[in-house]
């Protein structure tokens, strides 16, 4: 398993198209933060400007974690789609390609396959999100400094320094899970097409359609949007409140999680009993 | 199963909607066989070998390899088996050593020095390092065939393995199976719709037709079922049928179709005959040989073309 998860490793990121994300994420994040440094306190007076009417601020409240935060909530809805132009040409990037007739005539079970494909799905995202959070926090500490963080969510809360870097560490480990739901969806949808760019964009049209019913003000949606996955998808910035809510973030973990594995057992169900005409 | 077949189908079956790919098919392979898989275009051979090599499910019946159900023991009925299935198709973006190491560790493990011996085997030693995405589809056709033979498979399935190669690479590949057959001891299923490659490299064939199986045997029973002839085309017909009529060592029997002789015959005897034609003052346009095996093989296939 470990050498087919290895070889799984290898496809993967000997692809150009599995450095996409990294490499948007190598541009946006230093220029938006560049920018942000030479606008100064001007960016943290427009985010603050009606709580200003109430407040004084005091101290180095523009910092890098505050930098960061503002960048994580603005890249949370774009991140799924550079997931998925990995995770959805994982299986049908195969029968695209015509490589499903070389590895499907093996005497290794399809189950194991589709499991070395999951490990590298898994392994492609938490490195990523990992490679965006180390890069933003990393570099937006460089430019801007470190300091108390302010959090501006539905009112304001200044959180202490000595706490800032583990709620980070935390918010990126959970902001993984639901990139993992998502990254299972274009698995499900690539398990059963022989075009890769299908899985990616029938991914974000689903996320497109649950986000819409998510925000969307109507009373129908009431009893049942707490099941939208794209509703506990920023369940990381639950880490930024004080207390935390552990049991609202468990909930969209869990949440989460039933899509994550339905998701998944389909992918594999319909990969297992497929036949291969490609 | 008997002791030397070591490939079998049952009754095997594929319908796409309402339309049967293949139907009721019962093949036997011997160990040590060059078995040759017969049939036109859209005959249903792919198909039959995407069961075979379990990248399609059969509608009904069953295939057998080492005497191990497929459908109930997949792992060991295709531990000794390699293939290609249709057009080579690789990790372009990887090298050829890389793309075996890789189909390596699906097989269960192989070695560098197994990776040198098969790309050596097909001429490819010295482009091992290449990515893939460089080579001619005449490379990829040979690497398709070092990929069959990495885990040095028993037993080797090529689907049209010279398909798209110029007369020199389906040279190779014919020199390469005989080689295989006869130095490796391999037992080799290989599927073509030219009849004339079956016809130089098998022991033994199966024609298929819409699905179905026409007929199986040697491939010398098969042609010992009808002589073969030769065409000639010349003038004037008086000095041929005098010829041909003074020449009985040479000529079994001859008809007139046409303005052209067929005449049964030795191959061998060719030579022989053309000089006597010459000195019969026979302006002599062409001497075309026939197989009768081609005629069959046409007969059986409703004239389908086997494109020689």
């Amino acid at each position: 398993m470990g050498k087919l998860l290895y070889y799984e490793l290898i496809k993967t990121f000997f692809k150009k198209r599995t450095y996409i994300g990294f490499l948007i994420a190598a541009i946006i994040v230093p220029l938006v933060e560049v920018a942000i440094k030479f606008e100064g306190d001007r960016f943290l007076q427009v985010a603050t400007r009606r709580l200003q009417e109430d407040f004084f601020f005091i101290g180095n409240l523009f910092n890098g974690w505050f930098v960061s935060y503002q960048i994580m909530n603005a890249l949370w809805v774009h991140v799924p789609l550079l997931i998925s132009f990995v995770a959805g040409d994982l299986l049908a990037g195969e029968a695209t390609a015509g490589t499903y007739r070389l590895l499907l005539i093996r005497p290794v079970s399809r189950t194991r396959i589709f499991l070395a494909k999951l490990g590298a799905t898994v392994l492609y995202t938490f490195s990523f999100v990992s490679f965006l959070g180390v890069l933003s926090v990393g570099l937006a500490l460089a430019l801007l400094d470190s300091g108390d963080m302010i959090v501006i969510e539905n009112g304001i809360l200044i959180l202490e320094e000595s706490s800032v870097a583990w709620r980070f560490l935390v918010a990126f480990l959970l902001a993984v899970w639901p990139m993992l739901t998502i990254a299972s969806i274009a698995l499900l949808f690539s398990s059963f097409v022989d075009n890769a760019i299908g899985p990616i964009v029938a991914t974000m049209g689903v996320l497109i359609v649950f986000l819409v019913l998510t925000v969307l003000p109507l009373e129908a949606f009431d009893s049942i949007r707490d099941g939208f996955f794209t509703k506990h998808m920023v369940l990381w910035q639950k880490v930024f409140a004080d207390p935390i809510p552990w049991d609202d973030i468990q909930h969209s973990a869990i949440v989460l999680g039933i899509y994550t594995v339905v998701s998944c057992i389909s992918a594999w169900v319909i990969f297992v009993k497929r036949d291969i005409l490609s | 199963m008997s002791n030397d077949s070591i490939l079998r189908t049952h009754n095997l079956s594929k319908q796409y909607k309402k339309r049967w790919a293949v139907k009721n098919l019962n093949l036997e392979v011997h160990r040590g066989d060059v078995f040759g898989f017969l049939g036109p275009n859209g005959a249903g051979k792919s198909t039959t070998i995407r069961m075979l090599l379990s990248l399609i499910k059969p509608a009904t019946g069953e295939v057998e390899l080492f005497g191990h159900r497929l459908h109930t023991d997949r792992a060991r009925a295709l531990r000794s088996v390699g293939g290609i299935v249709e057009k080579p198709d690789f990790y372009l973006y990887l090298s050829a050593r890389k793309n075996l190491e890789l189909i390596g560790a699906l097989n269960g493990g192989t070695t560098k020095a197994r990776i040198q011996e098969v790309l050596g085997l097909v001429g490819l030693k010295d482009r091992g390092s290449d990515k893939v995405k460089t080579y001619s589809h005449g490379m990829k056709q040979r690497l398709g065939i070092a990929q069959a033979l990495l885990s040095d498979p028993e037993l080797v399935i090529l689907d049209e393995p010279t398909n798209g190669l110029d007369p020199q690479g389906m040279k190779e590949v014919r020199q390469l199976i005989q080689h295989l057959s006869q130095d490796r001891k391999k037992t080799i299923f290989l599927s073509s719709h030219l009849l004339n490659e079956i016809e130089l490299v098998a022991t033994r064939m199966a024609i298929i037709n819409r699905g179905e199986l026409v007929v199986q045997g040697s491939v010398q029973e098969l042609l010992a079922k009808g002589d073969n002839y030769v065409v000639i085309e010349g003038s004037p017909a008086t000095s041929i049928r005098k010829v041909l009529k003074s020449q009985r060592r040479i000529v079994q029997r001859f008809t007139e179709r046409g303005g052209a002789f067929e005449v049964r015959m030795d191959f061998k005897n060719i030579p022989a005959l053309n000089v006597a034609l010459v000195r019969g003052e026979v302006k002599v346009g062409a001497l075309i040989p026939k197989r009768s095996l081609e005629q069959y093989f046409l007969s059986l296939t409703d004239g389908q073309t086997s494109d020689r």
